[in-house]
């Protein structure tokens, strides 16, 4: 302690922070730079698909993406028109022979992947936040083991779930309907959505809700007039999350849905089918993979606040 | 027929039935029968109706955004319906019994849906994976033999391993640098909110996004994948990323790390803001430099959630699925467990072997699972 003490009265005050100073300020140079150089790296990948997709066919087979910086060729929709609708396009091939194909109609997946995603979030949702205020606040036997095992299967892998679901599905009829799908992702869903919901419900002050009894409420009304509005911040971050696990799945699509043949086909699963049937046609694939992201990604930055808190509380304090 | 308690009859159902309260017999015995027969009628009605919701949404050929609103209004109404129902039911009955169901009313459904859907599967793989192709003859541990002894299952191995290793541990490291530079820069929301976008974007999204960087044509043809262009710029030969041993799996690590590294920055980045700025301080009037800094007060102070975030991408990593089934199919070298697991599955149909995979990642986890059935019985929210 004493030679610390007199290390600092030894130099002098004005040197020490004149140094501070101006090695603070090269540290944010480097800081700024490195940082700006992350974010370019991270940005370049994502960009290159967006500048794609709005050049024509031609355009996008002879030249890459950045010479668009430099040659301001003509941008076009087409490409975003013809993956939504499935219109067909005419183009002239290698050996100058005009031809036509048709293309991807995006518009049904989209379709199918909201028909699959809402019911996906909310009921999970809803059987989630009436379990956690059960575990929180009723009395019934076998509580604590049965919210311990919900803790223990949390990291289950689903696919330890998938060949005996879909025996089951294939012995119920469920496969390939949507509602063999919502329920696989309501049960993948669960022990997270359980759990970062019990942890939010049970920190609800009790005098609120005894408050409620005393008016002569019933547990269903409590939970639904009072609980559940006031949990609305810990719904949402879930939401989110389940929203984006959903939407972007394609495993669980695979195994339930692709029963159902091409009527039924997600998003993942036509982008996919495209990667496979239109590995070279760049302008198609780059289109199609921008309508795919952008939904998530609007809600993603709209609802950015209750995810980055819904992360926060339920994987830091873990 | 027995007689009614008059307490009964004053109770909710009465008013509920909208029976003008009498004190004839005959009036009771009509209340009572009308009580039962709706009591039956009820949840009769409402399963007739959400089973021909079912009918529809599975066979009709009406148009697409027709079968969608049905859809989305059938699967949310139908679950909350249920719950209205079942409530309506339990108020029915005496007050000891209402107050004996309404716990099952509130945690039942989660725990059937949990049990069908992930404890009792758990317990049906390992049954079938000691079963053979069809899961019709007892074969021993002979599909873990397989697993374990096969050529391309040692390859799933070695690469699981990789993403294991490179894959958490660069998503970790980048998330951690990022939340460390975006902590000490005025730019830091916007730079943090470029490094998460890649959150929002599927595996197979990203799987276009990453095949577009990679793409490859032969020497002499312009590069239009970023990589080659940049190389081939340099005067290399373009290089084919995705068939190029071993180094294919690293270029599809990347891919993972580019939308992890995200994940890792946000809550890294939440528990750098916990460090009391006084400790950094004094450290910096001592003359303690950025690095020792960093590394001396900040990582030790945030030690847990380092953890906690590298479970978490472990996990995620040792599923990992899509990128390489939308990248390369697992041609290449490249194949994973996950992968192969959907392989035994869906193309060779052998379910013993494709359950013993299952089985063999659901082993690689259990050590998680302890760690957090630990972590949980120490928190005593009970």
């Amino acid at each position: 302690m004493a030679d610390t003490a007199a290390t600092i009265t030894k130099r002098k005050p004005t040197a020490v922070v004149g140094g501070l100073h101006r090695r603070r300020a090269v540290g944010q140079i480097v800081v700024h730079v490195v940082l700006v150089l992350l974010v370019v790296i991270w940005t370049l990948p994502t960009l290159g698909v967006f500048v794609s997709s709005f050049r024509a066919r031609d355009a996008v087979r002879e030249t890459g993406w950045w010479s668009v910086f430099s040659t301001m060729d003509q941008l076009t929709l087409e490409n975003y028109e013809q993956v939504l609708s499935g219109k067909p396009f005419t183009y002239v091939d290698s050996k100058g022979v005009e031809r036509t194909a048709r293309s991807d109609n995006m518009l049904g997946a989209f379709l199918n992947s909201m028909t699959v995603t809402i019911p996906a979030v909310v009921i999970p949702i809803l059987i989630a936040a009436f379990a956690a205020y059960g575990f929180a606040w009723l009395k019934f036997p076998g509580r604590k083991i049965m919210f311990v095992a919900i803790v223990a299967i949390l990291v289950v892998p689903l696919q330890i779930s998938l060949i005996p679901i879909l025996r089951d599905y294939q012995k119920l009829g469920l496969n390939g309907t949507f509602l063999g799908i919502w329920l696989a992702h309501t049960g993948f869903g669960l022990p997270l959505a359980v759990y970062l919901l019990f942890n939010y419900i049970s920190t609800i002050p009790r005098s609120i809700m005894e408050s409620a009894f005393i008016d002569g409420a019933s547990h269903f009304t409590t939970f639904l007039r009072l609980i559940l509005p006031l949990s609305v911040p810990a719904l949402a971050s879930f939401a989110i999350f389940q929203f984006l696990w959903v939407w972007n799945d394609l495993l669980v699509a695979l195994v339930f849905l692709s029963g159902a043949g091409e009527g039924r086909e997600v998003m993942t699963q036509r982008l996919l089918n495209m990667i496979g049937t239109r590995g070279q046609d760049w302008h198609l694939l780059t289109a199609g993979a921008f309508v795919s992201m952008a939904l998530p990604v609007v809600v993603f930055f709209s609802l950015q606040r209750y995810f980055v808190r819904g992360l926060t509380a339920g994987s830091v304090k873990g | 027929m027995q007689p009614v308690p008059a307490i009964l009859l004053e109770g909710v159902g009465m008013s509920d039935l909208g029976v003008e309260r009498t004190t004839g017999p005959l009036q009771a015995v009509v209340a009572v029968v009308g009580r039962v027969l709706s009591a039956v009628f009820v949840p009769v009605v409402t399963f007739v109706v959400l089973y021909l919701g079912f009918v529809f949404l599975r066979d009709s050929g009406a148009p697409q955004i027709v079968v969608t609103i049905v859809a989305i209004v059938w699967g949310v109404g139908g679950v909350a319906g249920l719950y209205f129902v079942t409530n309506w039911l339990i108020e029915k009955l005496p007050t000891t019994w209402r107050s004996r169901f309404t716990p099952f009313l509130f945690v039942g459904p989660a725990i059937v849906i949990l049990g069908w859907y992930l404890f009792l599967p758990t317990v049906r793989s390992l049954y079938l994976s000691f079963f053979g192709k069809f899961s019709n003859e007892f074969v021993g541990l002979e599909n873990y033999v397989y697993v374990f002894t096969n050529r391309t299952m040692r390859t799933a191995f070695v690469n699981n391993l990789l993403w294991l290793v490179f894959g958490t541990g660069g998503a970790v490291i980048s998330g951690l640098i990022v939340a460390l530079l975006a902590d000490r820069s005025k730019m830091e929301k916007v730079a943090k909110s470029f490094i998460f976008l890649p959150m929002a974007i599927s595996f197979v999204g990203a799987g276009v996004i990453w095949k577009f960087m990679y793409t490859f044509r032969a020497a002499g043809q312009v590069q239009l994948g970023l990589l080659n262009a940049i190389i081939t710029g340099f005067g290399a030969e373009p290089v084919n990323w995705l068939i190029l041993r071993p180094w294919n799996s690293f270029f599809l690590i990347a891919i993972f790390i580019w939308l992890q590294t995200g994940f890792a920055m946000v809550i890294l980045s939440a528990s750098i803001k916990q460090v009391p700025s006084q400790l950094i301080e004094a450290a910096r009037i001592d003359g303690a430099g950025e690095f020792r800094i960093v590394f001396q007060i900040i990582i030790p102070f945030i030690r847990g959630t380092i953890i906690t975030v590298s479970t978490t991408i472990l996990l995620l990593s040792l599923k990992v699925f899509d990128i390489v089934f939308a990248m390369t199919n697992g041609l290449f070298g490249t194949e994973v467990l996950a992968s192969q697991q959907y392989k035994q599955m869906f193309k060779f149909l052998n379910y013993g072997r494709g359950s013993a995979i299952a089985i063999v990642i659901l082993i690689a986890v259990i050590p998680v699972i302890w760690y957090n059935l630990r972590q949980f019985g120490q928190r005593e929210v009970f």
